[in-house]
């Protein structure tokens, strides 16, 4: 559904953040995209959504150039930027005015959501704090019912039971004919959410697996558990190491993203080796 | 639910599901909830719990009416004991034993204190 081919972009000519990447997206995943501070995981997710041009390559959403801004792909794509700015008028008001360019949004599901976090639509969103407006937007954008949805940090600001309520929605809202694409660096509140993994560094897409891949290749364990040999990289602790090693049992574990985003930022050639299927490129 | 870290979460949705059909809690040709349903109650994504059921329904413990959802299996009690009696052969036994070995426990001793705890 999403096709990125040889994707390059800099905010400047001189200093390239994309060279040539590479990425296809396809329908039914709720992507998680991991990646360093400044790595361009924004950047990214808005030249996905069309609001910023390329210097040289393609992104095509489902038929449509991303940077060609037509009607057909504009009311297929949402995105949920990470920083939001609202005109002081109520959440009905916003709504009346922004629904009509999105054709499939529907508005029941729209006012169950914000009642499930405690909001409503009489309510001024000049008014709201950062993680109040964070749940009208996040509510809008699953309402939407757009093909591709883009998040940028969505769980930043919300409270405990608010991070919760995102995942059960993510988890209800997701359908097999829609992409998620979310960015965070918050993984412990979407680990059990995101898969496939994409990780971008150094301005390739450096790994994109799905979780069953991962845990048929990779073993995530304790130090004592495994034959050194095995061992792809390490995080030594006060109670245990925590190793990333070579599975060769093909037994499942529990994924630790955080183990696996330093694995694969450092140890690329080791990485290579455990997951040959996966070209981390560099 | 709270998952435990080491293993893979579809496999503990595995765990679960089984769970409930060995305590009585879901009886065979009981409706079981949906995929997506599942999926909200545990916040996992659909993925990870379709696989579950899919690796279920392979074993024979669920079955799935087209259309309509999916179902305990009429042998899925057994088909669980069996499953769950391998598992505990191959992964608590070894540890149990290691473990009483480590603190010089003989199988004499155990035997004692089974009869103990059973009668």
């Amino acid at each position: 559904m999403i096709e990125i081919n040889q994707l390059t972009f800099g905010y400047t000519k001189r200093n390239i953040l994309y060279d040539a990447l590479d990425l296809q997206l396809k329908e039914g995943n709720i992507y998680g995209l991991l990646g360093e501070n400044g790595a361009g995981k924004s950047t990214l997710l808005m030249l996905i959504a069309g609001l910023k041009k390329p210097l040289s390559g393609s992104i095509n959403v489902g038929g449509h150039e991303a940077d060609h801004g037509s009607a057909e792909f504009l009311r297929e794509v949402f995105f949920i930027p990470e920083e939001m700015t609202f005109p002081n008028i109520t959440v009905s008001d916003y709504i009346s005015v922004l629904s009509p360019f999105y054709p499939k949004f529907n508005h029941q599901h729209f006012i169950e959501m914000i009642t499930e976090f405690g909001l409503s639509e009489d309510q001024k969103m000049n008014n709201m704090s950062y993680g109040q407006k964070k749940k009208v937007i996040i509510s809008i954008g699953l309402a939407s019912n757009t093909r591709l949805l883009l998040m940028d940090e969505p769980t930043n600001g919300l409270d405990i039971p608010s991070k919760s309520q995102f995942r059960k929605l993510v988890a209800k809202y997701m359908s097999d004919d829609r992409v998620f694409l979310i960015s965070t660096h918050q993984v412990r509140d979407l680990e059990s959410l995101i898969d496939p993994i994409v990780i971008v560094d150094n301005g390739k897409v450096v790994f994109n697996e799905t979780l069953e891949t991962i845990s048929e290749k990779l073993l995530f364990t304790t130090a004592e558990k495994v034959e050194a040999s095995d061992v792809i990289y390490v995080e030594n602790g006060v109670a245990e190491d925590k190793v990333v090693a070579m599975n060769h049992s093909g037994e499942p574990s529990r994924i630790n993203l955080e183990l696996l985003f330093n694995a694969v930022l450092t140890e690329k050639t080791k990485m290579n080796q455990a997951l040959p299927t996966q070209q981390i490129k560099y | 639910m709270e998952f435990n870290n080491n293993k893979a979460i579809y496999l503990q949705i595995i765990d679960l599901i089984c769970e409930k059909v060995l305590k009585g809690n879901w009886s065979e040709g009981d409706k079981i909830p949906s995929v997506r349903q599942m999926a909200v109650e545990l916040e996992v994504n659909p993925n990870t719990v379709a696989r579950s059921y899919s690796s279920l329904q392979d074993d024979g413990v669920i079955f799935n009416k087209r259309g309509i959802g999916y179902f305990i299996s009429e042998n899925a009690t057994s088909v669980v004991q069996q499953f769950s009696k391998a598992e505990f052969m191959k992964n608590d036994i070894p540890r149990f034993f290691k473990t009483m070995n480590l603190l010089g426990i003989s199988i004499e001793e155990l035997s004692k204190i089974y009869n103990q705890q059973i009668n």
